[in-house]
């Protein structure tokens, strides 16, 4: 495969034809911020955090989207998209409720990391605290919006890795939200093959596992009654 | 269809043209002050005189003056065109008695006035003349000759070089030069092309495009047909909103008429040109006017825009080059084939040539459809053609390119209108609105209305337009309550630039614009609102000064 030569921040690099800057620069050792893009599936560019500048385009490119061409001279941090990336994190952390300390991925999430990574320490825009409603109806997943951020991740992770087609996106603007098949309930999913897909493409902490939230271990008391009754009463009977 | 059948339908036309003409506005503007009810009782009073022979009341579209509907024009041989406005059924047997008596209505309003004096048809030339639900209507004013002569005598290649010498720039706002756009698609090896028409008008106040289809469809469907044709593409879609259901209506008929006089479908004019339209319509969202998401729309997904490049001239529906114009630009293509790329091109100015309909709205005497030369002055438009504004009261600015455009303040009025000169005032041509504000207009107000709006229909795909718009109206909506500082509005400044510079459409990266232009323009209205920040003095930053005042 035909090989470029572009500069990343000054620096000359060579990277495969057809690739993105995203990967140019990831293969190059430059890290770049990214939420919407997931590898293994295809990008949109929408969380516009993987912004560069690229000398003589008219506007900042997508580094995900965007590929390579001969003689390309990409910056990747100057000081207005330090800025703007910023911003773009402040908007997410006001728009839902993004409340860390009581958040199943406290600690492994990707929204949280580039907080930090940014150097966004606090939100200067007011705080909207919309009220989103949290899907638990599913046995082994849940749901809840409040700490989602339109990624789509989940949508395309299910439509084209599981092939499901069971997330979408209804609603518009700040109204958006990731919903199942036509807007039913988790458990009422139809095409949903309860695969986990969209649980290990989130993040957030907007799609988990159940049973590991914070306060959500229940003991099952009935399991050493069974196992009593078993050895001496000879009843292999289980209520669950 | 052949040419001497063309020929046949357009004689007949002709030969059977009654002496007189009542043409009887039933565009939409019209339609909604009962212009409908007019067209009836005209058609009755006319019969019932016994008029029949020698009058024909002709259901027209939109005859311009929309403020003083219905309209109704009375055309006699030998006698000047007389338009009377604000008719009534009731007026129809005094119209009758004019028509007999020569003695005219105390109704007749003078044409002779700068609004019509100083229009310039080329795209609206048979709008309020034909009746748009006949296609023979439209062909006795030479319809379809364009086409029959760009397949007959001319390469698709020739047609292509011919829209690059008019210099014709696409209407729907960017300004992007049609011929270039026409040129990449042709020149794609591919062998599945499509040609789509934007119809989503989705600007408050717009309705330029609502009237070219309401009153002359065929024009917008033979500009499509002669864009196939060069480009090689033999399916089209018009994407038209769901509001505009007499659009749909007559662009309907008007393909059904062409179909059946083969004028779209196989072998067109006996030639080996084959090309169908379909219409989709849109639900309704402002975004589905941007290419990329009126795509997707069309291909039955959520409308959301995606980022270009691949522009939808390389890689567009179902991956295929496609040609995407706005229905004015159509509209240009068929004069342009008929008076020559070179006729075009002189006029208008250097960079913007042709003609440009605007939909002029708001605090203006004569509001309505106008369509005047590129690079006339906007005070010539606004003062002159408007009348300026109603009561003696004085305009403040002009607003074009509707939420992605800005405010012009009056003392920018000499500026021409084209592509160039509106972009180097922070606002746009944008598809064609110009609403016209009065003194009594507050700037801030207008702000947050176009962020309003902006907010509503982002798509939510994007972060900077889905978060950005609702702060940033926030923000503005603190400063019309008075409750903000000028913390706050260096903060709005702030998320303006960075909404501008990182969303993925034009909806977000414009959605500042009408905040950035009334900053420019009118910034002591936003600081007039502002108050004094109770804590200024504090080092530790906004944030408790924002819980104070709230």
């Amino acid at each position: 495969m035909a090989a470029k030569t572009l500069t990343i921040n000054g620096r000359q690099i060579s990277a495969a034809e057809g690739s993105t800057i995203l990967q140019a620069a990831l293969d190059a050792g430059v890290s770049l911020p990214t939420l919407c893009h997931l590898e293994g599936v295809y990008d949109v560019g929408a969380c516009r955090l993987c912004l560069v500048e690229v000398k003589g385009a008219s506007k900042l490119v997508p580094a995900c989207t965007t590929t390579i061409s001969e003689g390309m001279e990409i910056q990747t941090a100057t000081e207005r998209l330090v800025k703007y990336r910023r911003i773009t994190l402040e908007l997410l952390f006001a728009e839902r409720n993004h409340v860390c300390s009581v958040c199943v991925a406290n600690g492994h999430c990707e929204l949280q990391s580039l907080a930090f990574s940014q150097g966004m320490d606090h939100v200067r825009f007011e705080y909207i605290f919309p009220k989103w409603d949290v899907d638990n109806t599913h046995s082994l997943f849940g749901m809840d919006h409040n700490r989602c951020i339109l990624c789509t991740r989940c949508v395309r992770v299910c439509w084209h890795i599981e092939g499901a087609g069971t997330r979408n996106v209804a609603g518009r603007g700040g109204q958006s939200k990731i919903i199942t098949d036509l807007n039913t309930s988790w458990s009422e999913s139809e095409s949903c093959t309860s695969c986990g897909k969209c649980i290990q493409s989130c993040p957030t902490g907007a799609l988990f596992f159940k049973g590991a939230t914070v306060g959500e271990m229940v003991r099952d008391r009935s399991k050493l009654e069974f196992i009593v009754n078993a050895r001496e009463k000879k009843l292999w009977v289980y209520q669950d | 269809m052949i040419l001497s059948e063309l020929h046949q339908i357009w004689e007949k036309a002709i030969q059977t043209r009654k002496k007189i003409v009542l043409r009887c506005c039933l565009a939409a503007g019209c339609l909604s002050s009962n212009g409908k009810g007019v067209f009836e009782s005209l058609q009755n009073a006319v019969r019932q005189s016994g008029l029949e022979k020698e009058v024909e009341v002709r259901g027209v579209g939109c005859m311009r003056l929309c403020c003083e509907g219905p309209l109704v024009s009375v055309d006699q041989e030998g006698v000047e065109d007389c338009l009377h406005v604000r008719v009534a059924p009731e007026d129809a047997n005094l119209i009758i008695g004019f028509i007999r008596s020569g003695k005219p209505l105390a109704k007749r309003f003078d044409t002779g006035i700068p609004f019509f004096q100083m229009q310039m048809p080329v795209v609206l030339s048979n709008c309020g003349i034909i009746d748009p639900e006949r296609i023979e209507s439209y062909i006795a004013a030479e319809g379809y000759y364009a086409l029959h002569e760009a397949l007959h005598e001319m390469t698709p290649g020739e047609v292509v070089s011919m829209m690059v010498r008019s210099g014709l720039r696409g209407r729907g706002g960017a300004g992007f030069s049609t011929g270039l756009k026409w040129d990449t698609v042709a020149k794609s090896p591919s062998t599945i092309k499509f040609v789509i028409c934007n119809a989503d008008e989705g600007d408050p106040g717009a309705f330029m495009d609502r009237s070219v289809l309401e009153s002359d469809p065929h024009r917008v469907l033979e500009g499509m047909s002669i864009a196939a044709y060069a480009v090689g593409a033999s399916q089209g879609f018009i994407y038209v909103r769901a509001e505009y259901p007499l659009a749909i209506a007559r662009l309907q008929l008007a393909i059904k008429q062409s179909k059946q006089m083969g004028l779209l479908g196989s072998g067109i004019f006996d030639s080996q040109f084959c090309f169908n339209i379909e219409i989709r319509i849109g639900a309704g969202a402002f975004v589905c006017g941007e290419e990329t998401a009126l795509m997707a729309s069309v291909e039955g997904k959520r409308g959301t825009p995606r980022p270009r490049p691949p522009f939808p001239a390389e890689s567009g529906l179902w991956g295929h080059p496609t040609l995407i114009n706005n229905v004015e630009t159509f509209a240009n293509v068929v004069p342009i084939c008929r008076r020559g790329a070179d006729w075009f091109a002189s006029i208008g100015t250097l960079k913007s040539k042709g003609t440009k309909v605007f939909a002029l709205a708001g605090k203006i005497k004569n509001t309505g459809l106008i369509e005047v030369p590129m690079g006339m002055t906007l005070r010539a438009i606004v003062e002159d053609m408007g009348g300026g504004a109603p009561n003696g009261g004085r305009i403040k600015a002009v607003q074009t390119g509707g939420p992605s455009g800005g405010c012009i303040p009056v003392d920018h009025l000499d500026t021409p209108v084209d592509y160039d000169s509106l972009f180097q005032l922070g606002s746009i041509m944008g598809s064609g609105g110009m609403i016209v504000m009065d003194e009594a207009t507050n700037m801030v107000e207008i702000a947050r209305y176009f962020m309003e709006f902006c907010m509503d229909e982002s798509c939510g795909k994007c972060i900077p337009c889905r978060a950005g718009t609702v702060q940033m109206h926030r923000l503005l909506d603190r400063i019309v309550r008075g409750q903000a500082t000028a913390a706050h509005l260096a903060r709005l400044e702030e998320l303006c630039e960075m909404v501008k510079n990182t969303s993925l459409c034009g909806l977000g990266q414009t959605a500042p614009n009408p905040t950035l232009s009334t900053l420019r323009f009118f910034r002591k209205e936003y600081e007039s609102l502002l108050q004094a920040d109770p804590f200024a003095r504090n080092p530790a930053g906004c944030n408790i000064a924002e819980h104070a005042v709230s």
